[in-house]
């Protein structure tokens, strides 16, 4: 019986001829991903031996800069740590600052085949460059670190065949809270994406619709490595790697095709993501007092470059933040060359500097009570961005930015009237 | 057997309930105040160390936050859900808290109820008042140990790969 990519990926990692769903696989670790979560008094423990620092990655990413003493302290042990172990690729607060799930994308630290793990639950994003990754939690990072290993209870895999091809002002994002609003949550399954479709979709595009998965409840999500992926790791990331696809006669729960050019852009309904999206036309009106893009689902420069698109020559409603964060500093100065810091700027919106921020009602654009939210980032559960009474709407960045101008939930439609498909 | 006060919850209950962001960098005892503060204001001040939760599907779904260890710290006795998130499920082994999948569970308890939860031999969840009697799948036996022996820290602790916390 063949095997599907997330079975390929872990098999080779367990040195096992064959896995397959219910079993545990024991599996060796590629990357460990360590972020600034991992640092604070209640989850580090001081560790004595680590079993190769060539493996391990840190990125301070959830509040920074420091929003407060007890994240300045973290940051603080997480830079000794580094130092004592000789962790070269440690992303502090500056110049290569940025979320965990956006850096090692961008640098292509998560590589094709391999295993990666990081204590946070967006991980599964690295699935776009072909890597098997998954968040874990914060204990069994240390259990990561000093001993190479992990452990994954490996899932049934449900293969989604993309075809066909988006509409213009349609987004990753609304292909997320299409399938999140069609078929729900993939509790203990993978996810596979390949097929034809796929060409058409950015490594941008993936890495949203990857991180995405996480709020399907899915283990492993993982696309198919085409040469636009291949072309781009080989080009920043020396180190050897095998990329999986899958066997011609691999199992899968369930096989689903879905034509990228049926979709339409959606929004989903405050407090839950899954099994809650609608057309955006049925919530359009709702007035609005915050609009975000940000987080490592929408901060890339393909949602730079569309929200500058729509706020180009409008300004933000009276009345409405727009808060842009960027998911790396590399990304904010890409959107700063290619001008679209500037127009979002001009059009009154803040960009901030890289991190989770708001996304995780940490700092930079925490909402108060009552207050209501169109966000183009991961998660719009209750209080997830500040005051429990808040409401927030979740979209794309291209309807979030079309909402911003308008002071109410608004469709980007005719930002993109003039566009061929 | 362990026997227990059932409190009773539906599908889909989240990270972010059980650990709010705003307590994300706080003390573990801080985070444990905050448990359910946003969808179920007060109920940490009813419940009793050595309660139980029961609920629908997909229980700790979304962020990783260590929210099993908030269950924990507060005195839940065990879990018994529909179907668990996989990532609160690692992290009920990593932190020690029974977390066991059992599906039909929700609709044989009505809050108040006692639930019986037996681990050794087969396994079973029973429900006294009613009489129902459930067989929840068996958690391999190295998570187990893990999830019943303390959580990953004492194991690390014990092969010299982590300090002991000074105490």
């Amino acid at each position: 019986m063949g095997m599907n990519i997330a079975e390929k990926i872990l098999a080779a990692a367990s040195g096992a001829a064959q896995v397959v769903p219910g079993e545990i696989a024991i599996v060796e670790v590629g990357t460990c991903v360590l972020t600034d979560m991992n640092f604070f008094p209640a989850s580090w423990r001081e560790i004595l031996k680590i079993k190769d620092p060539g493996k391990v990655v840190i990125v301070l990413d959830h509040f920074i800069p420091a929003n407060d003493p007890q994240s300045a302290g973290a940051h603080t042990t997480a830079r000794q740590f580094a130092k004592k172990f000789g962790i070269a690729r440690f992303h502090d607060v500056g110049h290569d600052q940025g979320i965990s799930h956006v850096v090692t994308a961008d640098q292509a630290y998560a590589l094709p085949g391999t295993v990666l793990v990081n204590a946070d639950s967006h991980t599964c994003g690295g699935g776009a460059l072909n890597c098997a990754a998954r968040g874990v939690g914060l204990p069994e990072m240390l259990f990561a670190v000093t001993t190479g290993r992990s452990w994954f209870r490996v899932g049934e895999t449900i293969r989604y065949e993309l075809s066909g091809r988006l509409k213009p002002g349609v987004s990753a994002k609304d292909v997320f809270l299409h399938i999140a609003g069609i078929f729900g949550a993939h509790v203990n399954q993978n996810v596979e994406f390949g097929g034809p479709g796929m060409a058409g979709l950015s490594l941008n595009a993936r890495r949203t619709l990857a991180i995405m998965g996480t709020e399907l409840s899915a283990e492993f999500v993982i696309f198919e490595p085409d040469d636009q992926l291949l072309d781009y790791v080989r080009a920043r990331n020396k180190a050897p790697f095998t990329p999986q696809w899958p066997d011609a006669d691999a199992r899968y729960k369930e096989r689903r095709a879905l034509d990228l050019g049926t979709i339409e852009p959606l929004v989903a309904l405050p407090d839950a993501v899954v099994n809650s999206s609608v057309p955006v036309g049925q919530v359009a009106g709702q007035a609005i007092d915050q609009a975000f893009i940000g987080s490592c689902a929408n901060g890339t420069l393909d949602d730079f470059a569309v929200a500058a698109r729509v706020m180009a020559g409008h300004r933000v409603a009276p009345g409405v933040r727009l808060i842009v964060t960027p998911g790396s500093q590399a990304i904010f100065r890409a959107a700063l060359a290619a001008g679209y810091v500037e127009t979002l700027s001009t059009a009154g919106a803040i960009v901030t500097s890289a991190t989770c921020g708001a996304c995780v009602g940490g700092h930079m654009g925490v909402l108060g009570p009552g207050e209501v939210c169109i966000t183009a980032s991961t998660r719009n559960f209750k209080g997830r961005m500040g005051d429990p009474s808040a409401r927030i709407y979740m979209a794309s960045p291209a309807t979030v930015a079309a909402s911003a101008i308008a002071g109410r939930i608004a469709s980007a439609a005719d930002y993109f009237a003039g566009d061929i498909q | 057997m362990i026997a227990a006060r059932v409190w009773k919850f539906g599908d889909d209950i989240n990270t972010d309930l059980m650990l709010p962001g705003s307590v994300i960098s706080k003390s573990p005892e801080e985070q444990a105040r905050a448990v359910f503060a946003a969808n179920r204001p007060g109920w940490i001040d009813q419940m009793k160390r050595g309660d139980a939760i029961v609920a629908g599907r997909n229980f700790g779904m979304g962020s990783n936050r260590p929210a099993s260890r908030s269950l924990r710290n507060i005195g839940v006795g065990f879990l018994l859900a529909e179907s668990i998130n996989g990532l609160f499920f690692r992290n009920s082994v990593n932190f020690g808290f029974l977390a066991v999948e059992c599906p039909g569970v929700f609709a044989a308890f009505e809050e108040g109820d006692t639930a019986e939860l037996e681990l050794d031999g087969d396994w079973r969840v029973r429900n006294p008042r009613t009489g129902a009697v459930l067989s929840p799948p068996r958690v391999p036996d190295q998570l187990m140990r893990l999830m019943r022996g303390g959580g990953i820290f004492p194991l690390l602790e014990a092969e010299g790969l982590i300090a002991r916390r000074a105490t």
